[in-house]
């Protein structure tokens, strides 16, 4: 049965080109379509348009149909009463969406009430009931604390129990898993699939994540510069995309399953904020099968497959292969190195420690204890490698990179760059070692000054240690990160977030460091751009030598860069090793479950997987559990006798050898580990 | 909490203490008693002078340290000395408080409910007529001062009574004399009092939503586009119904902050509307005590300021724990 019919859908913001331009699709009962796009792709005016949540200053036309009753058109006090009862909305961000003065029992019960018309007390009580149904321990006690004392993870399964209060007809979920952790993204992707079997409503799902639309969605429609560029069945639109730009996104992402297969295909360019010029599809400019047809109008959706498989290009033909459309760039030539153990270590930590005492209360501050954000971890760093540091957020691992950056004497442990301890530094030399040591940051809107020239931008390094940039220097650096020498007189705000991060890394490169530290240099971009950035880094590691120290949260663009790998969690490092070995056999359970969540691109790998989820959320970091830290969350000490569990609840595992095969360099901290691998244990 | 309030006091009163023993020794610094008898013909006797000024302790050949110590042990013990006609200084200054909270408590009150209910309702209707009303209006009255206005609103009522033929408003002083005595007795008592409050409380009230307005407006303009109003709406609440329940409690909460700096442009408002309307209370008490050099009594108001603003502290903090519960989890973990 359709429930929710959206036909010819535009939305104008008053001055500007359409955010949205003639979207439509069906979505039936139970049924699940995500809608995916990279950012600018209208995705989200979308959705608000379906709610009717516009600002004021949209222009909505076209038709939106919940069980036949138009939406579009009607004013907010009509709205209101669909809104909450027939259509729920999950949002982005938990952190703001959820009122912070209000106790979140209160915030459903409110929603209840509004439509039910229910006393306090009951609606009280029905608040319970579904905060128990999303799985919040402790329900009736939990319903009265406020939206402070929930984890990111929590918040976002409040959401979903306000979201189907009242038993809607379609559910809207705009981005609802992008601001959590793949372990947490996990188990709430599961709170939202017992929620559509509870209602059996329709979902339309919003997302910039291809894997989270694998493992999820029954249909998929793609999105692009405001349009519906592709849809059609999850599985037949990922194993035969026929719109380039779909064929484009699947390409360009990392994935971790096919070890050493094709490597990704950058979509080049930014996604164009407007359509391009002269009409005809937005698209063309980047397409590598544009023809003379493309131009004039947009191009209408024609039938490509089974089962409504539309795709809305001319030249279809010249896609009915999807692996020829995008040519593969040639493989970067990994010039000839000696052997790991015979190049020269560029950083060496050992047992560094960060503690950060915390302070309580904003009218009277006291200490409440200390937060291992670094609690002694030791790694090495040779050249021309990069070694990825990954973990949940929260586990120290930006904390172990600022730490190594500050080149000062760390509070216990040591740091030794290019074989100088950072302790015994004097600072004349600290600062000459600077130039050694270079950052690139995580946010490209942020990490450069709105008010400097990228030419001034790239040249400050050279400033700040008191030299003249020689001439010409800035121009060959912005040509080694891939910038035309026209952008050297832009302000960071005429560029785009990829290429803002270019200027960052150029800015990092101007110095000719010999260690690069990267605190998730790809984490704000684009998948299409991710893969040109990552591309460049690979590139520029090959070329120049340089050592990475590489901090990600995504588990798939460590596999794609990283020669090794380091997992983290609470302050520790629980396993570290080669890609190879770390993602083929990993050791430590968490290491495990960290892969077991990241949602595969590929519907039909994603969805034979079994996997163990996480349960729970991260610890108090002011007082981690006794013995291993892992162990409140650990599958397999949940599954442990009673004599092997106690080794865990005594005994602080130390990192120790997987393997006495000399070639291997796996490390774990683990008692119990998974697969002691290799010819030893 | 009973901890925190208790720390928070213990902090309040060596402020109090620093504060009231920094004025009396700037009064009696600054000030000079002594200068009264100068045009007194015939003027009396040095000792005659010495020993008024010694029994007052306002004697300026007597050192400041023993005058300050003299003072403060009268303190310790409640007594803020006595006045230059020689009364305790005490019972007016009871008296006169009476009088000031009388003048400025209804129209704090209703300034500052009015003046954040305006601010609120313009930042919901941004950038239309009603907005621009209440903007122009309230950077109209902030530019007008307190004595100003007050006067104002005097030749508006004059005129309103001149017209009705009748004595409707009436501005002099707190009470008319008889009115309790009238036909309707007490009763006819209250509604004279009434009819005196009118006037100043509409001045002290017109001030006090200016400012809160304009605090109001931005801070809610904050929150009008926050994520957890759309939630709300998404819910189901009607825009401005989501905006009252969901917009409102947070916009207020920077405001308990507000609210203390505030109490000071009170204090000095209701010194101008003592004057402005004859009132009887504080702030007409301390301009006389200042041109008269009478130390003990501006040491007595000052403290009494000091006290006022640490309370209005204390309850903005109380108020903050109140509206907004991260707060209140924090001073408790």
């Amino acid at each position: 049965m359709t429930l929710l019919v959206v036909r010819d859908l535009t939305v104008r913001y008053a001055p500007g080109v359409p955010a949205v331009r003639g979207v439509g699709f069906d979505v039936g009962a139970g049924e699940v379509l995500g809608v995916v796009g990279e950012s600018g792709s209208g995705k989200t005016a979308l959705a608000l348009a379906m709610v009717g949540l516009l600002p004021p200053d949209a222009r909505v036309t076209g038709s939106v149909r919940l069980r036949g009753e138009e939406l579009v058109g009607r004013s907010d006090a009509e709205l209101s009463r669909i809104r909450g009862r027939d259509l729920a909305m999950v949002f982005q961000d938990p952190l703001s969406a959820l009122t912070p003065v209000h106790p979140v029992g209160d915030q459903i019960a409110e929603a209840v009430r509004i439509h039910s018309g229910a006393t306090w007390p009951a609606a009280r009580a029905r608040a319970v009931e579904l905060l128990d149904l999303v799985g919040i321990p402790g329900a009736a006690r939990r319903a009265r604390a406020c939206p402070h004392e929930f984890s990111g993870g929590m918040r976002q399964r409040v959401m979903i129990a306000m979201a189907i209060a009242n038993d809607p007809v379609a559910i809207v979920a705009d981005e609802p898993t992008t601001a959590l952790d793949v372990t947490v993204q996990a188990q709430v992707l599961d709170v939202l699939k017992a929620a559509k079997e509870a209602t059996g409503a329709a979902i339309v799902l919003i997302t910039h994540d291809l894997g989270v639309v694998a493992g999820f969605a029954d249909r998929i429609m793609v999105m692009h510069a405001g349009r519906a560029v592709e849809s059609g069945p999850v599985e037949e639109v990922y194993r035969r995309p026929r719109m380039p730009y779909t064929i484009g996104l699947l390409q360009s992402l990392p994935r971790m399953g096919a070890a050493g297969a094709a490597r990704p295909a950058p979509v080049d360019g930014a996604s164009p904020e407007a359509p391009a010029a002269g009409g005809g599809c937005a698209f063309r400019p980047r397409c590598p099968v544009a023809v003379d047809a493309c131009g004039g109008r947009d191009p209408e959706p024609v039938l490509v497959g089974p089962s409504g498989h539309t795709a809305a290009c001319v030249n279809t033909e010249a896609t009915a292969d999807p692996d020829a459309v995008f040519p593969l760039p040639d493989a970067v030539p990994r010039p000839a190195r000696p052997p790991r153990r015979e190049r020269p270590v560029v950083l060496e930590v050992d047992g560094l420690v960060r503690h950060h005492p915390l302070y309580r209360g904003t009218l009277l501050r006291r200490r409440a204890g200390t937060v291992h954000a670094v609690d002694g971890i030791g790694f090495d760093v040779r050249e021309a490698e990069t070694l990825a540091l990954v973990g949940e957020s929260g586990c120290g691992k930006t904390t172990a990179l600022m730490e190594i950056l500050r080149l000062a004497r760390p509070q216990r442990g040591s740091v030794a760059v290019l074989g100088q301890d950072t302790a015994a530094l004097r600072p004349a030399r600290r600062k000459a070692l600077r130039r050694d040591v270079q950052v690139v940051f995580q946010d490209p809107f942020t990490s450069l000054d709105p008010r400097m020239r990228v030419a001034d931008i790239i040249a400050e390094p050279f400033a700040a240690h008191g030299l003249r940039a020689p001439r010409g220097r800035v121009r060959e650096l912005l040509d080694l990160v891939g910038l035309e020498p026209a952008h050297a007189g832009r302000y960071p705000h005429g560029l785009s977030g990829g290429q803002r991060q270019r200027v960052g890394i150029a800015r990092a490169l101007a110095l000719e460091p010999r260690l690069l530290l990267l605190d998730e240099p790809v984490a704000a971009l684009d998948v299409s751009v991710q893969a040109g950035v990552m591309d460049l880094l690979e590139g520029l590691r090959n070329r120049l030598g340089i050592a990475y120290l590489f901090v990600a949260h995504d588990l798939a663009v460590v596999h794609r860069i990283a020669d090794r790998v380091a997992v983290m969690y609470m302050g520790r490092i629980v396993e570290i090793g080669s890609v190879d070995e770390v993602y083929g056999r990993p050791a430590h359970p968490y290491t495990r479950a960290l892969l077991d969540a990241v949602p595969l691109p590929d519907p039909r790998l994603e969805r034979r997987r079994r996997r163990v989820p996480l349960r729970g959320d991260l610890p108090d970091p002011t007082a981690p559990p006794a013995g291993c830290r892992f162990r409140s969350r650990c599958p397999r000490y949940a599954a442990l006798g009673a004599v092997d569990a106690r080794r865990c609840e005594e005994h602080d595992p130390m990192p120790r050898p997987m393997s006495t095969d000399r070639e291997s360099d796996q490390w774990a901290a683990c008692h119990h580990p998974l697969a002691e691998a290799g010819a030893g244990s | 909490m009973a901890a925190f309030l208790l720390r928070r006091l213990a902090n309040y009163a060596v402020l109090a203490v620093a504060a009231t023993s920094l004025a009396y020794l700037l009064a009696a610094v600054a000030l000079d008693p002594r200068s009264n008898f100068d045009d007194r013909a015939p003027r009396p006797p040095e000792s005659v002078v010495d020993a008024r000024l010694t029994r007052l302790n306002l004697n300026d050949r007597t050192a400041l340290a023993v005058r300050y110590g003299t003072w403060a042990a009268g303190v310790l013990h409640g007594d803020f000395g006595r006045t230059w006609e020689g009364r305790p200084v005490n019972a007016e200054l009871w008296r006169r408080l009476g009088v000031s909270v009388r003048l400025m408590s209804p129209g704090a009150v209703l300034g500052s409910a009015l003046g954040i209910l305006l601010g609120a309702y313009a930042a919901i209707r941004q950038g239309r007529a009603a907005d621009r009303f209440i903007t122009f209006g309230s950077y109209l009255l902030l530019a007008v001062p307190v004595f100003v206005l007050a006067v104002l609103l005097q030749i508006v009522a004059a005129k309103a009574n001149d017209a009705m033929g009748m004595h409707l408003f009436a501005w002099v002083g707190e009470t008319s004399p008889g009115a309790a005595y009238g036909p309707f007795g007490a009763l006819g008592g209250l509604a004279d009092r009434a009819r005196h409050l009118f006037l100043p409380t509409v001045t002290i009230a017109m001030t006090q939503i200016a400012f809160y307005s304009r605090y109001q407006r931005g801070l809610m303009l904050d929150v009008l586009h926050a994520d957890f109003v759309r939630t709300a709406r998404a819910k189901g609440l009607r825009h401005r119904t989501a905006l009252l329940r969901h917009g409102l409690r947070t916009a207020l909460i920077p405001m308990t902050t507000y609210f203390a700096y505030s109490f000071g442009f009170l204090v000095l408002g209701g010194m101008f509307c003592e004057q402005a309307f004859g009132w009887h209370g504080m702030g007409e008490w301390l301009v006389e005590a200042v041109s008269r050099g009478d130390v003990n009594v501006v040491a007595a108001i000052s403290c009494l300021a000091a006290c006022g603003v640490l309370a209005a502290g204390l309850a903005s903090d109380v108020l903050h724990g109140v509206l907004d519960p991260r707060v209140r989890s924090g001073a408790a973990a």
